[in-house]
């Protein structure tokens, strides 16, 4: 057969071939050649096959062929041939492969050959792909290599066994006492394999930590021989001696000195010496100042060293070179939460970075800037902020707008200043902003009583310019909707008034009700906003009612259902359109920032059409929310509620379901007094008909509680078929036991009683629904209750 | 500092080299060799050398017309990684007399001899300049015979 070409042949003629196709057809050829190669016996030309077949793999091809050639060449007793085999292995085989085990035998083999060059290929070849069987049978065998005279050996076997160290944490105890005796060498490669090997040694096993404390002093000793000696050639990389090996032993000591004020402190003069004497012009010594202000914040270093370690990290900040200043901030950032108005010091340079050209650079200086913002500097720094909002990135847009929104909530001076913030976010990035800051403005609005008429005024101009941010037209629209008449007075203390007229203002809803960029969602706002004008305003009635009629006949369910229903109102209930549509009352205030997730859960729903029921006193209800949750959980084949009157009002604004989910705050206090595990009292929950239900419940752990149902009867009948059946809020967990019996004698001879446990971990406020059902006299009676409040539970417990 | 991989690619994208120090699956390697890619090569000149990809922190520089990029632990120091892929950017100097990407193209296997030598485990095994070149000298010696002698192109 045709000799093949030797390997810089075939790579010149892969990279000549011009096209994809060109080349797989050369690879092809080689490859199949290669196949052939394999197949025949010794021939000297084999590690050139191999390499070639390792350039195929390197291109993306597949080359799973010459696993079993890998073997073969590494058991080859020619040193060529093993360098390419072990490279074959490494590149080819991983543990995954069954040929992998097939070649421990021979890694056996040279690590006790008598080249060091073969040993060393067999140690490479173990830490590269050494799996666990594999490092558990030639463990002992790295241990004897790392008590060897060869500091060559030495130090790739003390590498060898911090990987060996890692795939099996037991055998970790072996090399302890190897380890130890080589922080005496000189050589630096067996110093530097030595800290690893007792760095990763520490990490695994506190034990292990306990006993290398007593190494510090050594430590110590090395660092300052290299810091204070002279230039050596051989280690010196731009004037600092050995920086690979300075940087693992300050890792070493932080871990070392970790809780430990003896360790430390053995440890203080040394990183001073350093952080003072290492030449900070070019990357390496900063590589090296990098390392010790990290070990400094790390271990209970004393104060002055501190200040010494973010001064610093100051002066990174000031440095010209972005990588620094990177750093500098991912360091500043660990240590914002615990050293603040260290940091807080260097504020304006962060807050400079913000406007730095790379990417990197910006987003550290962003997180950073919104871990400093405090009360005293909000308005300063939400200058900057909202500054940089405007011109930030998209991958950020969405983190800045939380944490702005964050910052507000928590440091807001004023409520005005608060408002004109979220206004202005989401006129920059309102496409970023995530779903509940709407209905939190929402809230944050309703509740700023004062600045009603100046909000509206600001939004209506916002929705005059421009209407593709959707959160700002949803709120915009709302405001409109319920303050409406405030707009059309025309005059305003805070800010310079609009003058509309009722046309003007209906124009602006009706374009946002038509436009293509409008969500559903939106077209929801504009409608039901457009239909609270109608008590608001005092000629244009009739537009409002053509308008809302037109939707009726609209395709999107949601819009259509609204419209039938305002239709309804304004032909049939006319009398009660005015008490339907009066203002929303102050809606709760509960949800703090930090809250926000959980909460969002069961807080966020979008509005619920209601049915206007006939006999209904009409007024909105905030509890109309949660109700709608507890009538999820109880299922589909209920019957309607009792008549309690409930008309969830088709307003925009999404309740929180859970009324005050966020007496969280209080939860979080609550939570660390300990809780009265005494049994509570009874309380009566239902009494009709002679039936009487109590509860008393009994809080058995953090969340956890067990609520006791007793009924009693007593009538002159006997009762039978008696059933509870409960329902509790979303996120609270129930388990009902099985009652005592199942019918309640007359005249009260006997109770029923049921356990019911509750797991309620969200903490949300608890209540449940419970439904009786019985058979008295012949006839089935069904009734509902709903219990608000536990007796024996602390108002900040669950 | 433990290195999770090590990458060299041309600036069209070509893999040049592929070092992995943890055990990763082909499809996962893939897939990393893509991202690093994809992140690395639209960078500007003047930006920063450092970024992050999921949960490891990845530094690269370029040199000429190749990347070396690396993929480092949470804890690592990214200055460090920055002075260690410069040492064996100057060993391959060293060892090749000006390196350029054709040499590390046609002598592929000796850029991974010489990484061996350099790191393990992730680790750094040898912080000498000299001692690295002087082993590979000596290796190479070992492995000289007359049929590598005859098989070696003169470029």
């Amino acid at each position: 057969m045709s000799p093949s070409v030797a390997l810089q042949e075939m790579i010149r003629a892969i990279r000549s071939a011009r096209t994809q196709c060109e080349e797989r057809g050369v690879i092809q050829r080689e490859c199949a050649a290669i196949r052939a190669q394999f197949r025949q016996t010794d021939n000297g030309g084999r590690s050139h096959n191999l390499a070639k077949l390792l350039y195929v793999h390197m291109l993306g091809y597949p080359a799973h062929f010459g696993q079993m050639e890998c073997v073969r060449m590494i058991a080859s007793p020619r040193y060529s041939e093993k360098r390419v085999g072990y490279l074959g292995a490494m590149m080819l085989l991983d543990e995954k492969q069954d040929a992998s085990l097939l070649i421990t035998n021979s890694i056996k083999n040279d690590l006790s050959h008598s080249n060091q060059y073969v040993q060393s290929l067999a140690l490479c070849t173990l830490a590269c792909m050494g799996s666990a069987e594999m490092c558990r049978d030639l463990a002992p065998e790295i241990d004897r290599l790392l008590r060897s005279s060869n500091s060559y050996i030495k130090k790739k076997a003390a590498l060898c066994a911090v990987h060996i160290v890692r795939k099996v944490r037991d055998l970790g105890e072996l090399f302890v006492p190897s380890a130890r005796s080589l922080l005496s060498e000189k050589n630096h490669g067996v110093l530097h394999g030595a800290v690893v090997l007792i760095t990763e040694l520490c990490g695994r096993s506190p034990e292990t930590l306990e006993r290398f404390r007593k190494t510090v002093p050594d430590l110590v000793q090395i660092m300052k021989g290299l810091v204070i000696s002279g230039y050596s050639p051989d280690h010196d990389v731009a004037g600092v001696s050995d920086p690979f090996l300075q940087v693992r032993i300050l890792r070493l000591l932080r871990i070392l000195g970790r809780n430990n004020e003896a360790a430390s402190d053995a440890m203080n003069d040394l990183l001073a010496q350093v952080a003072t004497n290492t030449d900070s012009t070019k990357t390496v010594g900063n590589a090296v100042l990098y390392e010790t202000v990290l070990t400094v914040l790390d271990i209970k270093s004393e104060s002055g060293l501190r200040v010494l370690a973010v001064n610093i990290l100051g002066r990174f900040l000031l440095n010209n070179d972005r990588n620094i200043r990177y750093i500098a901030m991912t360091s500043l950032q660990k240590i914002v939460g615990t050293d603040h108005n260290a940091v807080q010091r260097h504020r304006g340079t962060i807050v400079d970075c913000l406007k730095d050209q790379d990417a990197s650079v910006k987003r550290r200086a962003l997180e950073l800037s919104l871990a400093l913002v405090s009360a005293s500097n909000i308005r300063s720094m939400m200058k900057e902020l909202l500054i940089f909002l405007s011109s930030c990135p998209p991958d950020l847009r969405a983190q800045a707008a939380s944490g702005i929104f964050n910052a507000a909530e928590r440091y807001a001076p004023s409520k005005r200043w608060h408002i004109d913030t979220i206004l202005h976010v989401l006129t920059t990035a309102g496409g970023d902003v995530r779903d509940e800051t709407v209905p939190n403005l929402i809230q944050l609005i309703t509740n700023t009583s004062e600045l009603h008429c100046y909000t509206v005024h600001k939004l209506y101009r916002a929705l005059l310019t421009d209407i593709s941010q959707q959160p700002l037209v949803q709120v915009a629209c709302w405001c409109i909707g319920e303050y409406g008449d405030l707009l059309l007075k025309g005059e305003c203390q805070e800010t310079e008034a609009v003058q509309a007229t009722e046309d003007d203002v209906l124009d602006a809803l009706e374009i946002v009700l038509q436009s293509h960029m409008s969500t559903p969602t939106t077209r929801g706002f504009a409608l039901t906003a457009t239909m609270k004008l109608s008590t608001r305003i005092t000629d244009n009635v009739d537009r409002i009612r053509s308008i809302v009629s037109i939707y009726g006949s609209c395709i999107d369910v949601e819009l259509q259902q609204r419209a039938v229903e305002y239709n309804a109102l304004f032909k049939k209930y006319d009398h009660m359109r005015a008490a339907v549509l009066e203002r929303m009352p102050v809606i709760q205030k509960n949800s703090l920032g930090q809250t926000n997730g959980e909460v969002s859960e069961e807080t966020i729903k979008e509005t619920q059409p209601g049915k206007v029921k006939q006999e209904e006193a009409a007024q909105p209800q905030q509890p109309a929310g949660q109700v709608v949750d507890l009538l999820d959980l109880l299922g589909g084949s209920q019957e309607p509620l009792a008549p309690s009157s409930l008309i969830s009002i088709t307003s925009s604004a999404p309740i929180t379901a859970t009324g005050s989910a966020g007496g969280d705050l209080l939860d979080l206090l609550g939570g660390l007094e300990p809780t009265p595990l005494t049994p509570a009292p009874a309380m009566t929950v239902y009494d009709k008909n002679g039936v009487t239900l109590t509860i008393s419940c009994e809080q058995q752990s953090d969340s956890g509680l067990t609520v006791m149902l007793t009924a009693s009867n007593s009538t002159d009948s006997d009762i039978s078929s008696f059933t509870l059946q409960a329902a509790v809020p979303k996120s609270v967990q129930l388990q009902m036991k099985a009652p005592s019996r199942d019918s309640l004698p007359a005249k009260g001879a006997a109770k029923l009683t049921q356990l019911v446990v509750l797991n309620n971990p969200n903490k949300v406020n608890l209540k449940m629904r419970i439904r009786v059902s019985y058979t008295s006299l012949g006839s089935v009676v069904q009734d509902t209750v709903q219990v608000d409040s536990f007796p024996g539970i602390s108002a900040a417990g669950l | 500092m433990p290195l999770r991989f090590l990458l060299l690619f041309s600036r069209q994208g070509k893999l040049r080299l592929q070092k992995w120090f943890v055990a990763t699956s082909e499809r996962e390697k893939k897939k990393v060799i893509r991202d690093m890619m994809l992140l690395v090569m639209p960078r500007q000149p003047r930006t920063c050398n450092f970024l992050q990809w999921k949960d490891l922190k990845i530094v690269y520089k370029r040199y000429a017309s190749l990347y070396f990029c690396a993929g480092l632990e949470e804890q690592d120091n990214e200055l460090l990684a920055l002075e260690l892929l410069h040492r064996y950017v100057e060993l391959l100097d060293k060892y090749f007399g000006n390196v350029c990407e054709l040499d590390i193209i046609f002598n592929f296997e000796k850029a991974y001899f010489i990484l061996d030598e350099f790191l393990m485990s992730g680790e750094i095994s040898e912080t000498s300049k000299f001692a690295v070149n002087a082993s590979m000298e000596q290796a190479d010696t070992l492995q000289e015979t007359m049929e590598e002698y005859m098989n070696k192109p003169a470029y």
